[in-house]
């Protein structure tokens, strides 16, 4: 049931953004008045975490470079939200691992991510953090998942900067359509616990 | 290139070393000796120290392991003289159950990572080295990862299925 | 006035704190860890562990045929991967005693110049970042996007590039590619130019950099530098001027040196090698174009793919196609040791084969290795300050370090 005057808001909408090179985020579904617009506490948190995560990158190898890359002018990542890295991980939202990790280094990537606050995403960048990439040795662990849970794989080797700017969107979504009280859900706890982590 | 050819370099060291140095030979021109584990610091003393030779830049020590053979671990050392030119390989071969060799930290202070890395793949002991220890391997690894016998795949892996490798 | 406490027993000022300078970095080094022992501000001592990241390439490249080890060697100096697959292929052409023709030579030393400049200017910009200066690491990083394209065209592949094959290339460098490269020398000089400006005389760079870690020659050679590091310290050792490998030895370009081997020392060297990485380039495409443009390989069909075309209409390039495949075609029983000038020092591949489809033993010389040896020594004495700067000009790129 739409109304005209909803029907009038969408075209005039429309209209602005034909005639001017503004992108503006899409509002959640809400109810819109003058001066106010109520929507549900989710979305709108969902929405203002989105566009301002705080990632830490954690580049072991060549997938850091091309993060760095992505970082860069030309892919330029601050255009989703993602300006400040936070290299400490009391302040991190998003753990990017990028890099083969190895048994070594297994430990290390634990504690950083056991030091994350909730709520915290991961991001598994490349073939290695994925799976293991193309080594299949003694050394190296067989995908971060062996000892973090993850959220989102963007696979390649290294992927390409578009291909981690739409693994990051594939986080910004999660991170909006998450509900408030996951964290606390005996479904991430078992999770957590599967992992080894209370 | 070369300021001494090798024909002058075996020759310079056969004077000295006549009885210690065998199976010399000359793959792609480099010279490449073989020698055991008491004469080794003296040669290359005499190789980094000689008026002439000059060879002060250690370029690597690296080990192989053949097991078929009496004598199974060779520890390889690679030398380069930069004022003549000319390089040259030193192998020095020993049995498994008597794996000790003196350090090289006493000519070279970059002895020090490599014969390190040696140990950690091979086993080789070095004597007299400050800090003999694993250094890219976890350090609580009991066995030499690079020896033939040792397997490149985690044999732990509960994921992989054999039939889809072909095993 | 009342007094403030004052220490007697258990002064904490005279006790030593040790500092986790530890894997995770936030300067995007690499993963290697020193646990220093300071004095305040002044180390005292460090102890260094690597092997973060050991992936055990030695151990995997005896499992694999030759052709298959290319990109492995990609990922152990990822900031300059060409000079890597380069190298490897010239020591599989040595023991395979291949010759190349002049203008694979001269592709590939293109290729290999490219990947010096990008590795330079990732070492010099993230010098100049870690002492806070955050200027020049945007504005070059720009450059290595116009790089990144020519690899693309190239090989398809942005970092980690795989290019060449043994006995060549596997394509020609198309018109588009040989475009790129020559308005990458048009665009490029201005900019490193201005990345000079804004370094080279910098009152506070300069104060920041000069005399920091200052080695001497001696000290150098013991730890076996190589590379710019060891060229900054006065030695001029070059593997491309001292064993020219890829017709080197046609170029006319210089090798500088640097007196006392400082952090400036170290960028100022590799700024003039990035100068004359651009000088060779320029050669190299006055030379290609002397020599018969459809060359991209050597004539070598029992170890070269022969083109696909081919391998379905032609009986004898099946086989071929065939044998080098399924690795029946027999390699010489023997052992070579090849050096590259890589972008951080001496590249050294040691092979020893045994007449099979893989090596037998393959043991990498690499360069990051062997130079970050003396970090931990060099480091007794500083302040933490001048320690990560030092850190930093050493280049150390961590795939390299523990391979």
């Amino acid at each position: 049931m739409y109304s005209l005057s909803a029907y009038a808001d969408n075209v005039f909408i429309l209209f602005v953004q034909i005639m001017s090179d503004i992108q503006i985020v899409e509002a959640p579904p809400g109810v819109e008045g003058s001066g106010f617009f109520a929507t549900s506490l989710d979305k709108a948190v969902g929405l203002a975490r989105s566009y301002s995560l705080w990632p830490l990158p954690f580049a072991t190898s060549c997938c850091g470079i091309e993060f760095m890359a992505t970082m860069a002018s030309t892919y330029d990542l601050a255009r989703f939200g993602a300006e400040r890295m936070s290299f400490s991980p009391r302040q991190a939202d998003l753990l990017m691992v990028m890099g083969t990790i190895s048994k070594k280094m297994g430990p290390v990537l634990r504690q950083v991510y056991l030091q994350m606050a909730e709520p915290r995403w991961v991001l598994a960048m490349g073939a290695c953090a994925s799976s293991g990439g193309i080594f299949d040795t003694y050394s190296v662990l067989q995908g971060i998942d062996e000892i973090i849970p993850v959220d989102v794989y963007v696979p390649g080797c290294p992927p390409r900067p578009e291909a981690v700017i739409d693994g990051f969107m594939q986080i910004q979504k999660l991170v909006q359509t998450e509900s408030l009280r996951r964290r606390s859900s005996p479904e991430y706890q078992k999770l957590l616990a599967s992992y080894g982590i209370q | 290139m070369a300021k001494i050819t090798n024909e002058e370099l075996l020759n310079s060291i056969t004077g000295k070393f006549e009885s210690e140095v065998a199976n010399i030979t000359e793959p792609f021109g480099l010279l490449t000796l073989e020698t055991s584990r008491e004469k080794i610091i003296d040669i290359l003393t005499f190789l980094k120290t000689d008026a002439k030779l000059q060879f002060i830049f250690l370029t690597d020590i690296t080990a192989i392991h053949y097991p078929d053979q009496e004598k199974q671990i060779g520890v390889i050392y690679h030398l380069h003289s930069l004022v003549n030119n000319v390089r040259i390989r030193i192998k020095v071969f020993m049995a498994d159950d008597n794996l000790h060799i003196p350090s090289a930290t006493v000519l070279w202070e970059g002895a020090n990572w490599m014969e390190r890395e040696t140990y950690d793949f091979f086993g080789v002991e070095f004597d007299g080295h400050p800090d003999l220890r694993r250094i890219l391997n976890v350090d609580d690894m009991t066995v030499f990862p690079m020896r033939k016998e040792f397997p490149l795949e985690d044999p732990n892996r509960v994921d992989k299925r054999d039939y889809f490798f072909g095993r | 006035m009342k007094n403030h406490p004052v220490f007697i027993d258990n002064d904490p000022q005279t006790e030593y704190s040790t500092l986790n300078l530890g894997p995770t970095h936030p300067a995007t080094h690499g993963v290697f860890q020193n646990v220093l022992t300071m004095d305040g501000e002044r180390i005292v001592n460090g102890v260094s562990t690597i092997g973060y990241i050991h992936r055990a390439f030695e151990k995997i490249a005896e499992h694999r045929p030759f052709y298959q080890i290319t990109p492995l060697t990609d990922r152990m100096n990822y900031c300059s991967s060409p000079i890597n697959n380069m190298g490897w292929h010239m020591t599989v052409e040595k023991m395979l005693d291949i010759k190349m023709p002049k203008r694979v030579d001269y592709m590939r030393v293109i290729v290999m110049e490219l990947a010096r400049i990008s590795d330079h200017i990732v070492c010099n910009s993230i010098l100049g970042v870690d002492t806070g200066a955050l200027t020049g690491f945007t504005y070059m990083m720009k450059y290595r996007e116009h790089i990144y394209e020519i690899y693309e065209e190239i090989c398809g592949s942005r970092l980690t590039t795989n290019i060449g094959r043994i006995g060549g290339f596997e394509r020609n460098f198309n018109r588009i590619a040989f475009d790129k490269i020559r308005s990458f020398l048009k665009i490029f000089p201005p900019n490193l130019k201005e990345f000079e400006a804004l370094f080279n005389r910098n009152r506070i760079f300069v104060d920041r950099t000069k005399d920091v870690a200052a080695v001497d020659a001696e000290t150098a050679l013991n730890y076996s530098w190589s590379g710019p590091l060891l060229r900054a310290a006065g030695v001029d050792y070059d593997v491309r001027a001292m064993e020219p490998y890829s017709s080197y030895e046609d170029f006319d370009f210089e090798v500088p040196v640097g007196t006392n081997g400082d952090v400036y020392n170290r960028f100022l060297v590799r700024n003039e090698e990035m100068w004359q990485s651009m000088r060779i380039i320029e050669q190299a495409l006055n030379k290609i174009e002397k020599e018969d443009p459809n060359i991209f390989h050597a004539d070598v069909p029992e170890f070269y793919l022969p083109p696909k075309e081919e391998v379905y209409n032609n009986m004898e390039a099946l086989i071929y196609h065939f044998k080098i495949v399924m690795g029946e075609v027999p390699t010489p029983n023997t052992e070579v040791y090849h050096a590259v000038e890589g972008a951080n020092g001496e590249l050294g591949f040691y092979l020893v084969n045994d007449g099979g489809r893989s090596p037998y033993r393959l043991h990498f010389r690499r360069p990051s290795f062997i130079n970050y040896q003396m970090y931990a020594p060099m480091s007794r004495g500083m302040l933490l300050s001048d320690a990560i700067i030092n850190m930093s000009s050493l280049n150390v790129i961590a795939g390299e370090l523990d391979a």
